[in-house]
């Protein structure tokens, strides 16, 4: 029995649980999604761009969205958030006399998540039919236009549930913020738990934070596995007769 | 009277090549305004590459392009292409657009009309070829030959002055081509200025003012259709039409 209640008491520690609860709720997640959701937003924008660079007809422009992309796609998180958060921040300080560890980590996930959907984006677009490319020049639009009214958005759908995989992604990578060294109010999830877990001796406030980040990230599986299911079912048509051909056959 | 405002177009020695495959090999082809011209021949021959050059979304190696009589070359090709429309083979209707905004996105991005305009004139486009009641569908919901109805609306709405058409009945279940071919049909009788690459012996026939056989990236005969069908000058023609007959 004894064995038992060494496993309880490490794990499922209640009183160490409900303690650390309100601060995983005020604190952690906030920063938590903070990190996530603005890293994602400019990893987006960064994909795109690097998307559109390497589908560009300029070589140069290709050359360096594939040597970016290879970097970043090759490197652990942990040594570009250490690299950028801990070599770059007594320069940011001195520029702009930020200390706050959050642009640094959110730049440094961006930079990661940025490579990683630029190269989903860009699957993405050349799976669209050269056919929309080309019908829409026929119409008179530019490349630039029919890129972007036609192909991309198109492009763009179809790799929805890769982007929230990023996303998920995104939200347990947030954690490595703590490498960097934060205030009591810029702790996420992570390591609020970790925090309260050295003080009670118990690991149970990392099980109460796993938990959150379950509730967090298993919805957003779902969502992909749904869209998924979504995009590859919409496309099945659902063809009627066509009753309007006796109206214009009046020529034949 | 001619309901559109349509011109001639006249290609002269037109070559292209792809790498080492000379897929054009001086191309002669001139369709008066408001005339049919069908183009056939064998697959691989070179019709649909013939049309991308001739709306310039493939640059000629060599050779012109007119219409109206004054050389487009020099041109934007962007602003030729908005002279001309395009139906192909797979219709390429936008799938993320309803059928509506299908038809309206070009008057809008390009023809700068404000958008409740551009509505009301792809509706009107819509009503032509008898498809105003799916304007809010997806293109997906509609049948082949009610997609490639909205494509050819949409190709209307820009006001080309010469519409070409790249076997636009070929991805068509047989019941539904008939429908494709008599809007087709009354766009020629309308007097709009079109060229049909097509495998519809019975269009090029019945329809169209011209017909012209490519094979090999060259023209082999050019007539009338009865020149074309009764009369074949050459071996390979004839050749070529007890094979589709
Ligand atoms: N984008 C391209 N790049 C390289 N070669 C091409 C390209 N498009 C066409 N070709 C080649 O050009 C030749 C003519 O093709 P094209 O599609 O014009 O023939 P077609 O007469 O339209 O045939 P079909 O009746 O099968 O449509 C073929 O040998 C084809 O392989
Ligand atoms: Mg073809």
């Amino acid at each position: 029995m004894d064995a038992l209640d060494q496993f309880l008491k490490t794990f499922f520690d209640w009183q160490a649980i409900g303690e650390v609860i309100p601060q995983m709720l005020t604190v952690g997640l906030p920063n938590t999604l903070i990190l996530a959701v603005s890293s994602a937003i400019l990893g987006c924008i960064l994909g795109l761009v690097l998307a559109v660079m390497g589908i560009s007809r300029n070589p140069v422009l290709r050359w360096i969205s594939r040597v970016y992309t290879d970097i970043f796609r090759g490197l652990p998180a942990i040594l570009v958030i250490v690299v950028i958060g801990i070599g770059l921040g007594p320069i940011l300080r001195q520029l702009t006399g930020i200390t706050n560890p959050f642009p640094l980590a959110i730049l440094a996930l961006t930079l990661m998540a940025g490579a990683y959907i630029g190269e989903i984006f860009r699957s993405g677009i050349q799976s669209v039919d050269k056919g929309q490319l080309e019908a829409s020049r026929a119409l008179g639009f530019g490349y630039g236009q029919a890129m972007l009214l036609v192909v991309i958005p198109q492009g763009i759908r179809r790799v929805l549930p890769a982007l929230v995989n990023q996303l998920i992604a995104l939200i347990k990578d947030s954690s490595l913020i703590y490498l960097l060294g934060v205030t009591a109010g810029q702790r996420e999830l992570y390591r609020v738990s970790n925090d309260y877990a050295a003080n009670s001796g118990s690991l149970s406030p990392l099980i109460a934070a796993g938990l959150l980040y379950l509730i967090l990230t298993v919805p957003l599986t779902h969502l992909v596995n749904f869209m998924d299911k979504r995009l590859r079912e919409g496309k099945a048509a659902r063809a009627e007769p066509d009753e309007a051909a006796a109206l214009v056959g009046k020529g034949a | 009277m001619s309901e559109f405002k349509s011109g001639s177009l006249t290609a002269s020695n037109i070559h292209l090549a792809f790498g080492t495959n000379k897929v054009l090999r001086g191309i002669d082809m001139h369709v008066p305004q408001g005339t049919t011209a069908s183009v056939i021949g064998p697959s691989g021959s070179g019709k649909s590459t013939l049309l991308r050059v001739m709306n310039r979304l493939i640059e000629p190696d060599q050779g012109d392009i007119a219409l109206d009589g004054r050389s487009v070359l020099q041109d934007n090709p962007d602003e030729l292409r908005r002279r001309i429309g395009m139906v192909f083979q797979q219709f390429n209707l936008f799938p993320h657009k309803t059928v509506v905004q299908n038809v309206s996105l070009a008057l809008h991005k390009i023809r700068k009309m404000p958008k409740d305009q551009a509505h009301a004139k792809a509706l009107e486009q819509l009503e032509l070829v008898g498809l105003k009641h799916k304007a809010d569908s997806r293109p997906f919901n509609l049948s082949g030959g009610q997609q490639q109805r909205v494509a050819i609306a949409r190709a209307l709405a820009m006001e080309p002055e010469v519409m070409f058409f790249d076997e636009a009945t070929s991805a068509l279940d047989p019941e539904l081509v008939k429908g494709v071919l008599a809007l087709m049909t009354d766009l020629s009788k309308g007097g709009m200025t079109m060229v049909v690459v097509t495998h519809e012996m019975g269009f090029c026939r019945n329809v169209s003012d011209t017909v012209t056989f490519m094979d090999d990236g060259v023209v082999v005969e050019t007539g009338s259709p009865l020149e074309l069908f009764s009369e074949p000058k050459t071996q390979r023609l004839r050749g070529f039409l007890s094979d589709v007959l």
